[in-house]
């Protein structure tokens, strides 16, 4: 211990110890808490709550936890079937679609292999596909290609895209050059090097995040129905708009079983690969 | 790794044994046959005459879209403050929720794991996987149309998100830091306080920042079943069609969805 610190110490020593702030500087930190003061007051001034309408509404909220406590799987059976099998049908086509899609991409995406307008052609693709929501995707394939699950099978294969290849060229970014070089050093041609090279080294992963957005376009499916680009949220709508909560409640607890199942799934599956 | 020896006495190398190769082959014609039959299902129900006419409507549209009309900003500020107000308090909101759950659900700070803890396990699970669009729904159904009942639905949707990652985080603290406060004497809550809050306080902040900036994206689209926001413009012009609004509308969301992309890096850059 050098000498300042003695002393600093002995300045110290009977006085109290406070938690330091997070924010060293004075002004920062004050500014900041006036500052989120300000915004907090502007921000909660401008929401206009009715009050009375909340309070009507309470009893309906009650309607529905008891709904949720007796979900009504029976009467509207066959509609919930239909849209369950018509969501899924939707997220296994647009993964499936959208891995084969995503994996050239990813390819071309990834700055160690790719040449650099490849790289930028690509990379411009991820960025238009991850800034657009689905929803909004959905509304405009449903303008264009009519009603139906053919839009939200292709909105969903698009949004696929921009999440898969970015994190595919991430992770072929930091592969492990030198097995890549061992295979290069073999004589093998561009194709051959990928395929034993490359794509071993980032196998494991595309099976992890496949299944990862499986299920997130499995419960994206679950909105699409809104716009009416298929699946079952066009039956969660109707059931909402008449006051069916059983029937919603229903269609809720299966879309959570389905996804926990998926989620367990998936978990298996990147135990097993990984 | 095989190799096999061919008539000729040369030997040769394959990646897998005929086994593999051959359980690989069914799997592979099972998977083709479950999308075989799924894109099937898609086909019959599609009207293929409308996705034959798709170039000709799309361009069409395009043509009616553009340009963008650009006077229609002046009715958009408030809708945009709306959006945003949606997204911060909603995250406000979500992470006062989230804060106690993730307490509940974290294996070294739930006070019982037989109980508690499945139960907050099942708040994550069920708040997670419904989207904000749903939940939105919902409450408009309950609390009636306009920006609280989006607020609301984004608070409820962020609490699984938040809780699941805050909840990792505070199971992976240090134990030795927690074991110091509690040698000297501190109570349960001096203990939270000084030694498990700090080790999660960035952490915490990553998670705010980053839910916002996912937040800022729901909300833009969250209007469209009337919970305020831009997306009630959004719907109201669709409904209308008028489509040079819409491409102006979604130019709006694009720059909201960047900048909002854009501050989250940067807070998260300074903080961890």
């Amino acid at each position: 211990m050098n000498g300042a610190s003695v002393s600093e110490l002995d300045t110290l020593i009977g006085t109290g110890w406070k938690k330091p702030p997070l924010i060293k500087r004075d002004w920062l930190r004050w500014g900041l808490v006036i500052g989120a003061l300000i915004y907090l007051i502007a921000a909660i001034n401008s929401v206009e709550v009715n009050w009375e309408r909340v309070y009507a509404g309470l009893d309906r909220g009650a309607a529905f936890i008891a709904a949720f406590l007796q979900p009504d799987f029976e009467s509207r059976a066959g509609d919930i079937w239909e849209g369950m099998l018509e969501s899924i049908v939707m997220a296994i086509t647009s993964t499936v679609v959208g891995i084969a899609i995503s994996i050239p991409i990813g390819l071309g995406a990834a700055r160690n292999i790719a040449p650099l307008p490849v790289y930028l052609v690509c990379r411009a693709i991820i960025a238009v596909s991850r800034a657009l929501q689905e929803i909004i995707v959905a509304i405009l394939l449903v303008a264009i290609f009519g009603f139906g699950p053919l839009a939200g099978f292709l909105t969903l294969s698009f949004a696929t895209i921009g999440f898969l290849s970015k994190l595919l060229a991430e992770e072929i970014e930091s592969m492990d050059k030198v097995q890549a070089e061992a295979v290069k050093a073999t004589g093998s041609r561009w194709a051959q090097w990928v395929n034993y090279g490359v794509q071993p080294q980032f196998m494991p992963r595309l099976i992890g995040l496949s299944m990862y957005r499986l299920d997130i376009n499995f419960r994206e499916s679950a909105i699409l129905g809104l716009v009416g680009a298929g699946g079952i949220g066009a039956t969660l709508n109707t059931a909402f708009d008449r006051y069916e909560y059983d029937t919603a409640a229903a269609i809720l607890l299966i879309i959570i079983v389905i996804v926990m199942g998926l989620e367990y799934l998936s978990g298996l599956i990147r135990a097993r690969v990984q | 790794m095989v190799t096999h020896t061919q008539t000729d006495g040369t030997r040769t190398w394959s990646r897998r044994t005929q086994k593999q190769s051959l359980i690989r082959w069914v799997a592979w014609l099972i998977g083709v046959a479950v999308f075989v039959f799924c894109w099937n299902r898609i086909s019959e129900v599609t009207t293929w005459f409308f996705v034959w006419d798709a170039p000709r409507i799309a361009g069409d549209i395009f043509g009616r879209a553009t340009p963008p009309r650009w006077s229609y900003i002046d009715q958009l500020w408030g809708p945009i403050w709306d959006t945003l107000n949606i997204a911060t308090l909603g995250t406000i909101i979500s992470l006062m929720l989230a804060v106690p759950v993730a307490f509940l659900a974290a294996r070294n700070t739930t006070p019982s794991k037989m109980f508690i803890r499945p139960i907050a396990l099942f708040i994550i699970v069920a708040t997670r996987s419904i989207n904000s669009l749903i939940w939105a729904l919902l409450l408009i159904a309950i609390i009636g149309p306009g920006v609280f009942a989006g607020i609301v639905a984004i608070a409820i949707r962020s609490i699984g998100f938040c809780a699941k990652l805050l909840y990792e985080a505070i199971e992976e603290i240090n134990e030795t830091q927690v074991e110091a406060i509690t040698a000297t004497g501190a109570s349960r809550w001096q203990v939270m306080l000084y030694g498990v809050v700090p080790q999660i306080l960035p952490a915490f902040a990553g998670i705010a920042v980053f839910r916002w900036d996912i937040n800022i994206r729901e909300s833009t689209v969250l209007g469209l079943v009337g919970a305020g926001g831009i997306g009630l413009q959004l719907s109201a012009s669709l409904n209308v069609l008028a489509w040079p609004q819409v491409t102006l509308i979604l130019l709006v969301i694009l720059v909201a969805v960047v900048v909002g992309e854009w501050v989250s890096a940067k807070v998260r850059g300074a903080i961890i």
